[in-house]
Formats: C-alpha cells, structure tokens, sequence
C-alpha cells in the first residue's frame, strides 16, 4: 500500500517536472531554433513544468535533433549512458527519426534510433514549436498509464 | 602555477552546437586555446552531386537552418549564371525581402544567445519574444518559419500579394520600435557593458590577417560588405549604411549587429514599398553547363561563397560551400587567449557561430600543426596513393 502511494507519488512528480536536455547531433540547426523557441514567450514550455538542463546527470528527457553523424554517435551514446533512469528520448526533426534530407550522406550514420531507443518521434523540417509540445505532453501523458 | 586543460564541448550547454574547444588555463586566464570542429560534417556537398539541380537546392538549404536562404541563394545564383538565365525582376525583390528578414531574425537570435551567455536572460526572452513577429512574416511569405524554399532556378516559387505586403510592412513599424530599445538597452545598460567593452578583442591589422568576416570583421573597423562592394539582386538599387565599428571588441559587434537591423528594416521598406512588377519566374532548363561559377552572397554572419561546376547534366560536378563562420573561426583562438574562462562561451558566441554551415572538408596534418587546403591534382594524387595501400588502383580513372 505504502510501496503503492511511493511509486504514485514519483509518478506525479515525473508528469509535473519533467527535466530536458537538448542535445545536437548533427543538425542544421532549423530544429535547435525551434527547440529554442518553445522556451521563450510566445510558446512557453515552462508552463507544463518543463525545464531545460546543461547536465544530462540532471536530465529526465534527452532531445535530440539532427542526424547522427559518425562524430557524434559516440558522444550521443555517452550522454544517453550518463542519464540516470528512468529516461526518455525524443527525436525531434525528420533526420533525427530517420536521416531526412541526410539519409545516405557519407558523415551521417541515419536517424538517432540507430543509436539509442527512441520514446517519441516529432517529424517535420523543422518541427513547429507546436508539434514539439504536443510530442513532450504526448510523452507523458503515456507515463500516467 | 601549474596549467590546467578545460575542454569545453562537444556537448556544453554554453554552445547550442558541437564544437570543441581545448583551453589551457593559468588561473582564470586562458593562454592557449585548441579547436577542433569537424562534429557536424554530414557530407552535403558530396550529397549533392547525386541530386538534381532542383534537389539541390532543398539540400544546400538544410546546410544550414539560420541562413538556409543565404546558402539556397548562392546556390540557384552559381546555376543561373551558367544556364545564362534572366531573373525576373519581382523574384529578385522577393528573394532580397526574404534575405533581409532572414538577417533580422538571425541577428535578433543572435542578442538573445549573447544576452544569455552574459546571464542577462531577460534579454534573451524579449529579442526572441520580437524575433516572432519577424517569423511570422516569413511564414506569411513562404509557409514556412525556417527552411523558407523560397528559391526556384529562375526565380521564386511564390508571389507577394498586395495584402502580405501591406502585413510585412505593419510588423515592420513594431520592429522598429523594438530595435530601437535593443540598441538603447545594448548600449546603456551597466551589465551589458560591464561584460562586453574590452573583452575578445581582435584589432584591425588581425582581423584583416586572419580573414574575418561579416560583422565579426565590421565590429573591427574591416569596412566589407558584400551588398556593397559586389551587389546581387537589387542592392544597388536601395540605400543603405554599411555599419562598421572600431571597438573591436565584443561590444563592437553588438552595436554593428544592431545597427544592421535598422539598415535591414530600411532595405526592406524600400524594397516592399516599390515593388516591381511582372513574372517571379522563367522557365529553366534540366541539365545545366557544362560551366563553373563562383557567387558571394552576404550571409548574416558574413561573406557566404559557392562554387558550382557543371557539366552538361542534371547532376552538378562539383558544389563547395565556404560558409562565413569558418573564415571567423580564425580569429576565435586569437581573442580567447588572455582573456578568462568566464568570458569564453561569451566571445564563441560574439562570432555568431554556425558549425552546421562550418563543417566542410580540408585538410589538418595532425602532429606538425600545419594546415591548409589542398589542390584538386594534390588532392587526388593522394587519395590515389592512400587506396594503392588498400590494393584499389585509380591511377588510371
């Protein structure tokens, strides 16, 4: 019972925090920008409790965008590693979840799932500021369950 | 006392991009910083010789997501110039409109990440807060806030009403007033000041030395602008300042990138409030040449060349992209020694650096710190030499 209300409780907080880091690995920087503004005024991320972080130590969801390139593969999975679970990974931009316009380039690997497990996928070149917040909610909301 | 290596990157949340930056630290003094880039390198300009003149164009956009019509612009101004293509008239004042708000929201994006970087966030919300509106207009042009697809080879792809016209012009007049306060804000208030006068500073004589550009090169007193000295589309038709600024600092390039604002606005009311009547775009052919050209184009970061060869089919031979941020990284290593660890991420960001756009290939002998960019014939001699050791022979292609 106790165990039970513990568990909820974490749960609740998770839904109503949750901590992002962004991260960019090998993008063209159309979805950093667009990253970017879903935390300033218009947009206003913050408002469903969202917070972005420097550290990945401190980071409940890894944003990525870009395709990966064979540079940052490495330093992608290190990141990943160095989050403490449970986390979530949201390919953000049509090259982060498949490669896009930079699928079969020699530098660029192909989409970010290559690498990690991906939790959600936000298509698009790039993605409105819209659609990142509806995948983030779309997120947690599946976390409830 | 003992020299302390501080890396700083690829992954740091001072730099919205991968880069790496290697700074030996005395104290809190830096006295030698290493850079290494190469992060980003997608491969895009070998990407592009297996596409077709019209995918390219949609492919050179995406080198980079700030300045893609910088890059889409060059690019269909290289094929044009070898097909021997007539723009239309409109589709050059569309095209200019589209550069010059691309170059308000970059610079508006621009104060942001250096209010940021001084821990001045308040500043940060409020340009990006405006750099909506200039958005907004872009999308009300294009459909689209970034990656505009603007371009066609010929001309454009979409039209200006008389109504979208009559809308660019009204956020226009709110702009203004906005980058009026940015430049009272930029120029007055004690933080900005305190963080920015003498820090980064590249004098002339180095700035010219070691190449910069845009207005990492204007904030030096390097009076070049490529709107001026080379002019494409209609730039020699309006009126307009070139801002340069002899501080050389960090605060120099703020005050020139404010400044170019309120020439943009100009640029572009006098571009709306006359536009020119007729066709947005000729027909153009599939294959392309054979021929080569060289265009420049004033990104906003600054001096933006492309190479185009073409040889006859609808595949380009060769495309090479000089992006302005790699003719600014030069002088980075300069201005970051001596000054401190605190003041780094914020004399990174004073360049305006765009490492997607960078990333491009040339060659760094690891070991005897030489560089420099080889010949084709140096190039393919090696290249040849480096697959006899994996036993391919291509002496003979």
């Amino acid at each position: 019972m106790i165990k039970n209300l513990k568990e909820k409780a974490v749960t609740w907080s998770r839904i109503k925090s949750p901590w992002v880091l962004h991260y960019n690995s090998g993008s063209c920087n159309g979805c950093d920008i667009e990253t970017l503004d879903a935390l300033t005024p218009r947009f206003d991320i913050e408002r469903f409790g969202v917070l972005l972080k420097g550290s990945p130590r401190h980071a409940d969801v890894l944003l990525v965008t870009g395709a990966v390139t064979k540079q940052q593969a490495k330093r992608l999975r290190r990141v990943y590693d160095q989050m403490a679970a449970p986390k979530f990974v949201v390919a953000i931009g049509a090259c982060a979840c498949s490669g896009g316009v930079m699928y079969g380039c020699y530098g660029v690997l192909g989409g970010v799932d290559k690498i990690i497990p991906v939790s959600a996928y936000i298509p698009g070149c790039p993605p409105r500021p819209e659609a990142l917040i509806d995948g983030v909610v779309k997120l947690l909301s599946t976390l409830k369950k | 006392m003992p020299k302390i290596t501080v890396p700083l990157g690829p992954q740091h949340p001072a730099l919205k991009e991968p880069g790496s930056f290697m700074l030996s630290l005395e104290g809190e003094e830096i006295k030698d910083a290493v850079l290494r880039l190469g992060y980003n390198h997608r491969g895009v300009e070998k990407a592009a010789e297996a596409r077709n003149y019209v995918q390219n164009i949609y492919l050179l956009e995406r080198v980079c997501g700030i300045c893609s019509h910088a890059h889409a612009t060059a690019y269909v101004h290289n094929v044009e110039e070898i097909a021997q293509l007539e723009v239309p008239q409109r589709a050059k004042a569309i095209r200019m409109i589209v550069g010059e708000l691309e170059r308000l929201h970059s610079h508006l994006l621009w104060l942001g990440v250096a209010g940021h970087e001084i821990g001045f966030d308040t500043l940060f919300m409020y340009s990006w807060r405006d750099r909506e509106l200039v958005l907004d207009a872009l999308e009300e042009i294009s459909g689209n806030r970034v990656h505009y697809s603007m371009n066609s080879i010929g001309g454009v792809r979409r039209d200006m009403s008389n109504e979208q016209i009559k809308k660019v012009l009204g956020i226009l007049k709110t702009l203004e007033k906005r980058i009026k306060y940015y430049i009272t804000v930029g120029t007055e208030e004690s933080t900005i000041l305190a963080r920015t006068q003498g820090v980064g500073v590249l004098p002339k004589d180095e700035a010219l030395k070691r190449c910069a550009t845009g207005p990492q090169g204007r904030a030096s007193g390097v009076d070049r602008d490529v709107r001026r000295d080379n002019p494409y589309l209609l730039y020699d038709k309006v009126d307009f300042k070139v801002i340069t600024q002899d501080s050389c600092d960090v605060f120099g390039r703020l005050v020139v990138r404010a400044l170019e604002m309120v020439e943009s606005c100009k640029i572009l009311k006098q571009v709306l409030e006359n536009m020119p009547s007729g066709d947005i775009a000729v027909k153009a052919p599939i294959k392309i040449g054979p021929g080569e050209a060289v265009n420049r184009y004033e990104a906003p970061r600054g001096e933006d060349i492309h190479y185009l060869k073409a040889n006859g089919t609808d595949v380009p031979a060769r495309v090479k992209v000089r992006a302005p941020t790699l003719a600014n990284f030069e002088s980075v290593a300069y201005m970051l020694e001596g000054d401190t660890l605190a003041d780094a991420p914020l004399i990174i960001a004073a360049i305006d650096p765009c490492f997607s756009c960078t990333d491009r290939m040339s060659l760094v002998q690891t070991g005897t710190g030489k560089s420099g960019i080889m010949s084709f014939k140096e190039l393919r001699a090696y290249s040849i030499e480096e697959y006899k050791k994996k036993g391919i022979d291509f002496s003979k292609l």
